[in-house]
């Protein structure tokens, strides 16, 4: 497989053009919207957490496809989980596509389909940005702006 | 006197890299030109045989130095039509219009005045102004654009009155590739006792510059644009204005005496170039001029402009692909549908294609457009056919990879 076809693997352009989840969350309890000032990517995630755990997220994203399928895929992999597991979560991927080579942990599921990023450097940050977005709503009750 | 591409080409090692495997089609010169063989050798001697301080020493490296950094700066005035006092160095554009905002700003725009800049700006002529106009109860005042993305005259003339201290405009728009009609502006900013700045970042490597000619009042460029190294950059002004001006950064080499409670300034240039320049920079800005004054100027002219209808043409005629506005000149900004401009420099890039994609620093402008981003192929004068070709060939590939 080439580079290029190793980054834009079937799954991340499914999910580009598919996305899951995408759109607002009318009862949402955490919200947050991170840019990339560079090229002007915006990620908002939304999420109900109730006790703890996440109930329900959406989200929605204008940017690359490798920042809108790393929102939709991560908020196929949220519901259920508590916030310690989502910041655990958010922490290894962001090790594995900082990473150089080798195979990508188990429990990062689809968003193993980042390995092709790594020799992309410029572009690591197209991955991170809905990661950030994820990490910096659960951080904080109230709405949020913020640049990364 | 050479004026044939493929001689020009030769003067630029960088086209020699393969990237990817592939041969360099660099469509990206809006970004950063590459630099020719004169320039590079040029910078080189500085350290080898011109290694002192300027205006500082007496002994043989300093005066070498100076020499060859002083024969620099009448190069660059020559090549613009104007005088030497009135060329002040800088490191780029951006901070010969932060220098204009401090200090000419600070002296002549109060509360209640207003500055007005178009809305296709790049966000170093729009942000300066943003912050004096904030920070002395200013107005910023924005001239609308058309779709073709041209400066509304009409709309600039409705905005223009006596409360009106400075217009700033950009000369060869960097996304949409219009050209301002300088000379006109200059006369309906001066009508209502305006200056007139001009961004001219993008039109200095493309366009005749002659700032008599032109009629403006400040006139901002960067050298890494005209195929000299980064870190350099003009700002010409009026001598009369200049010479109104307080200093804006301060410390040696802007000054004449000094005591310990106070300071006699220099006259312009000096007063404007505190601290030690970027030496060899500028002997290489100067050697870029020279290097371009031996080029059959002509030639390039219409080789530009040929190559400017073909790229525009191509891309017109890639289904799903839309250029931004109507592009006059050196850049054409592009949409392609169903793609991100981040993927398609992506996917472009690895057929050895480089052009930019974002928003090129012009957020507002891309907004006024209904886009976030953009990708842009950028001209120079060693850009051939076989460029537009490769990059042609390389944009078929993106909706095989994001199938």
């Amino acid at each position: 497989m080439s580079d290029l076809d190793q980054l834009y693997q079937a799954v991340i352009v499914d999910h580009d053009r598919s996305p899951r989840n995408a759109g607002t969350l009318a009862d949402a309890t955490h919200h947050a919207t991170v840019d990339n000032p560079l090229c002007g990517d915006v990620v908002t995630m939304q999420l109900r957490i109730e006790d703890g755990v996440v109930r329900a997220v959406a989200f929605e994203g204008r940017g690359c496809a490798l920042s809108r399928a790393a929102a939709s895929i991560l908020t196929t992999m949220v519901v259920g989980r508590d916030l310690a597991a989502i910041k655990t979560l958010g922490a290894a991927f962001e090790t594995f596509v900082r990473g150089v080579d080798g195979p990508a942990p188990a429990d990062l599921g689809e968003l193993a389909a980042f390995a092709g990023v790594r020799r992309f450097p410029s572009r690591r940050a197209c991955a991170l940005l809905a990661p950030k977005a994820l990490d910096v709503a659960i951080g904080h009750l109230v709405t949020l702006d913020t640049c990364t | 006197m050479p004026s044939d591409p493929a001689a020009w080409r030769r003067d630029f090692p960088a086209l020699d890299v393969r990237v990817h495997g592939h041969r360099l089609a660099y469509l990206d010169s809006a970004s950063t030109s590459l630099k020719p063989t004169a320039v590079i050798e040029a910078v080189v001697r500085v350290f080898t045989h011109a290694a002192g301080n300027v205006h500082r020493g007496v002994h043989a490296l300093s005066e070498a130095a100076t020499e060859a950094f002083d024969h620099a700066r009448a190069t660059i005035a020559a090549f613009i039509g104007g005088a030497i006092d009135e060329v002040v160095l800088t490191h780029g554009t951006t901070e010969a219009i932060n220098l204009v905002a401090h200090s000419w700003g600070r002296a002549h725009v109060g509360a209640g005045d207003a500055v007005i800049v178009s809305a296709l700006e790049h966000h170093s002529n729009l942000v300066p102004w943003q912050v004096l106009c904030a920070d002395r109860g200013a107005t910023l005042r924005i001239a609308p654009v058309d779709d073709r993305g041209r400066i509304e005259l009409a709309g600039l003339t409705a905005l223009l009155d006596g409360r009106v201290k400075l217009v700033a405009v950009s000369h060869l728009s960097n996304v949409v590739g219009t050209i301002a009609p300088i000379a006109e502006l200059a006369r309906l900013a001066h009508a209502v006792g305006a200056v007139l700045l001009v961004d001219g970042a993008q039109a200095i490597a493309h366009l005749p510059i002659d700032v008599a000619a032109l009629g403006c009042d400040f006139y901002a460029f960067s050298g890494h644009k005209l195929f000299a190294p980064t870190g350099t950059g003009v700002l010409w002004g009026r001598r009369e204005l200049l010479a109104a001006m307080p200093p804006w950064q301060t410390g040696g080499e802007m000054v004449g005496s000094v005591h310990h409670d106070a300071a006699r300034y220099r006259e312009p240039p000096h007063r404007f170039e505190a601290g030690t320049p970027d030496i060899a920079g500028v002997i290489g800005l100067g050697a870029a001029i020279g290097w371009l004054a031996n080029l059959d100027r002509t030639a390039i002219e219409a080789h530009e402009a040929r190559l400017h209808r073909r790229l525009r043409d191509t891309l017109a005629a890639i289904e799903g692909v839309r250029i931004v506005g109507d592009p006059e000149a050196a850049v054409v900004a592009f949409t392609v549908d169903h793609a991100h401009p981040h993927d398609v420099a992506t996917i472009v890039d690895r057929e050895g294609v480089a052009i930019r994609s974002g928003h090129h620093c012009a957020e507002p402008l891309h907004r006024r457009f209904g886009i976030a981003a953009s990708a842009r192929a950028s001209l120079a004068l060693y850009n051939t056919d076989e460029d537009i070709d490769a990059l042609a060939a390389a944009l078929s590939r993106v909706r095989q990879v994001l199938r």
